[in-house]
């Protein structure tokens, strides 16, 4: 081809699966695949997502505002990998190794990465055990293994480690760190997470689209309104079926609810890493003020098991409107003094300015979501480059910072703060009548049938991918959380830093543990 | 600042009573507590949170125990950060197996008399995960459990009912 392609171009080539809603999907060769790595490797398309299913590879791909998904066969077990190209691509062909013994062929780095040896199975997913013959010299199912994991050295004089986790000193999720540090300064630092992997696709699989919901709301607590939107959206797309309007915008109230209440909880605990606990203890009042608005308008402080396939299991009358307008209200008369306080107190500056500086290079080679991939410059957000129901009729601005150290991801969720606001405004104001949800079908009426969704939840763009069989169970379920596309960058951001900012950068980033590990 | 400060001081406090200690923990407790460790504590329990595979559902309403409106502290609970310091092991999610080992050790390490409460309903017995390979299916399938709070996740205020009933067993059975 004497231009460069575009995933565009792509698309109109053969291979286009039918039953691949909205977006399309194309069965590929390795000539292709191999194109796609190089594309991907020039920064000319983003890798959104990486999966498997039985014996086959699929990649999520997006560029500008266009997505699709290419899917390669690998019958001996093989693909050639993504991450030799580009290495965002790394943790997730490790991962689909562990789970469903498929080798990534050039792969540079050969650890396992969920599987911690502890399973008492090898490849869980994989369509044959005899898969489990490729991985490590073909040690068997029930055979004790070696525990150990190498992590990558660091050489030099004067340099000492420090292990951290994987039980860690506050009240979050476990994983483990492992500092190498020269004095004060950090010279590297490697994550090991898979801690908390609960086998939730596994789980999924052959389960009803309810089960399946209920376990897509429990991948990561924070989010739980996002994936189960996210879930819930796939799952209508493979079905054709179109929930009522009334509610695709409560869907986006609570959705922004969600936000609000999770960008409070990190504001306030950043300034806490940095001991300025007054900070804290207000955000953690409007915190626990959202938390209680959407306990009395939805039955649950979370807002769990709220989105189901279809619609909404709640409905927001005129007294939770009224509930919803006084925390809006109250919110707008105590959150500036806050964003004042924060702005004005030089010693909490002093810590958050110029730490942990994510260069934007990194942010659009990892496609990095959410606040972490705004503040360093990456202007996308689902809700606007591949908007959905009710977002595409709303009025709302994407932050957009450059700096990308952690006073930008603060400054990006102060500005989401005050969006999120306004969305509710008019959401409290447009609010269609009507029903909030319609039946789904006991069949699946064309065959087995896929969908995809890209929902953005409050750390950023959850991916949802869904194939449900003719009974309208699921015959395979991917959910990617968009940690995986920022915990690798931690890694680089907290670099010649010193070890007592680790917590701020960490905090910043408020990466999700159980939403990695699923 | 110094305005945000007044203000506190004038304004009343968002501190919310006391709510009355869960009967049924309770009654749960008097059975398996022991009077010469409720002597030994007084009053007062240090808690270590040990996350063993939860959504991190848990942990935020644990985590909303500190904040004004619950100020878990006043009731002479505080949340510290080693196990070794530890009279509670608040235990969430199903312990997934890549996880149990960092359980048992923190079990291993928190000094004697000391009390496991197991939080959520995935820790009580796995709940949704139960059956993946992955997970082993509860707190007690690896270290005995004193009490359970259930919800998914529990309000904090069913968590706070639930530490005071720890708290008022100690008291209650006080010679």
């Amino acid at each position: 081809m004497s231009t460069v392609p575009t995933l565009l171009d792509l698309v109109t080539l053969n291979g286009r699966v039918e039953n691949h809603r909205p977006w399309p999907r194309i069965v590929v060769g390795e000539e292709t695949w191999q194109l796609a790595c190089e594309r991907l490797a020039a920064g000319q398309w983003s890798l959104l997502g990486l999966w498997a299913e039985d014996d086959t590879v699929h990649a999520a791909l997006g560029e500008a505002d266009a997505f699709a998904v290419v899917s390669l066969g690998c019958p001996d077990g093989r693909f050639p990998s993504l991450a030799r190209g580009h290495a965002p691509a790394q943790r997730l062909e490790r991962t689909i190794r562990d789970l469903f013994g498929l080798v990534a062929d050039g792969l540079p780095d050969a650890r396992p990465w969920l599987d911690h040896g502890r399973w008492g199975v090898r490849a869980p997913l994989g369509k044959s055990r005899e898969r489990s013959s490729l991985l490590q010299g073909g040690v068997g199912a029930s055979s004790a293994r070696d525990l150990s994991y190498p992590f990558l050295p660091a050489a030099g004089e004067g340099l000492h480690q420090i292990p951290v986790g994987p039980v860690h000193a506050g009240i979050i999720e476990p994983g483990h760190f492992r500092f190498t540090a020269n004095g004060e300064t950090v010279v590297r630092l490697e994550e090991r997470l898979g801690y908390v992997h609960k086998g939730i696709e596994a789980l999924m699989t052959g389960s009803d689209p309810w089960r399946a919901t209920m376990l897509a709301g429990r991948t990561s607590g924070d989010s739980t309104v996002a994936y189960a939107f996210a879930f819930s959206r796939a799952s209508e797309a493979a079905l054709g079926i179109e929930p009522p309007p009334r509610a695709h915008w409560l869907r986006a109230l609570m959705a922004e609810l969600e936000r609000l209440a999770n960008h409070f909880g990190d504001i306030g605990a950043i300034c806490n890493d940095a001991s300025f606990a007054l900070m804290h203890t207000h955000c953690g009042i409007l915190r626990e003020r959202v938390l209680r608005a959407a306990d009395g308008c939805f039955g649950h402080r979370l807002m769990r098991d709220c989105i189901a396939p279809g619609g909404v299991t709640i409905d927001l009358d005129d007294a939770g409107k009224n509930v919803l307008r006084a925390l809006v209200g109250e919110i707008r008369k105590r959150f500036p003094a806050l964003i004042d306080l924060y702005d004005n107190t030089a010693s909490l500056q002093d810590r958050t300015v110029g730490t942990g500086r994510l260069a934007p290079e990194l942010a659009r080679e990892y496609a990095a979501g959410g606040y972490v991939g705004r503040a360093s410059g990456r202007a996308f957000d689902a809700r606007r480059n591949l908007s959905y129901a009710p977002y595409d009729e709303l009025a709302f601005d994407v932050p957009v910072l450059e700096e990308g150290d952690v006073n930008a991801r603060v400054w990006i969720r102060v500005r989401e703060v005050e969006q999120s606001l306004a969305i509710i405004d008019q959401v409290l104001e447009r609010l269609p009548d009507g029903d909030t949800s319609v039946m789904l079908p006991l069949t699946n009426a064309g065959g087995p049938s896929e969908g995809v969704a890209l929902v953005e939840g409050f750390r950023g763009d959850v991916l949802a991918w869904v194939k449900l069989d003719r009974d309208t169970r699921i015959a395979r379920c991917h959910l990617r959380d968009p940690s995986w596309f920022q915990w690798p960058l931690l890694e680089a951001v907290i670099e010649g830093n010193i070890v007592a900012d680790f917590p701020l950068c960490n905090k910043s980033f408020n990466c999700s543990y159980s939403g990695h590990d699923i | 600042m110094r305005k945000l400060l007044l203000e506190s001081l004038i304004r009343p406090p968002v501190t919310e009573a006391a709510p009355a200690a869960d009967a049924a923990a309770v009654a749960a407790l008097a059975a398996t507590l022991d009077r010469a460790a409720r002597q030994k504590l007084g009053r007062s329990l240090a808690i270590r949170e040990v996350d063993a595979g939860s959504c991190n559902a848990c942990e935020l309403e644990i985590h909303a125990l500190n904040n004004a409106f619950y100020d878990l502290e006043r009731f002479g609970l505080r949340f510290v950060a080693s196990p070794r310091h530890a009279d509670v092991l608040l235990v969430t999610g199903p312990v997934t197996k890549n996880m149990r080992e960092a359980l048992e050790r923190t079990y291993a390490a928190t000094p004697d008399p000391k009390w496991v409460v197991a939080v959520g309903n995935c820790a009580v017995d796995g709940g949704l995960f139960a059956g993946s390979y992955a997970v082993t299916g509860g707190v007690s399938e690896v270290i005995p459990v004193d009490l359970h709070i259930r919800g998914c996740p529990p309000r904090p205020i069913d968590l706070l009912m639930g530490l005071l009933a720890l708290l008022e067993q100690q008291d209650s059975r006080r010679p």
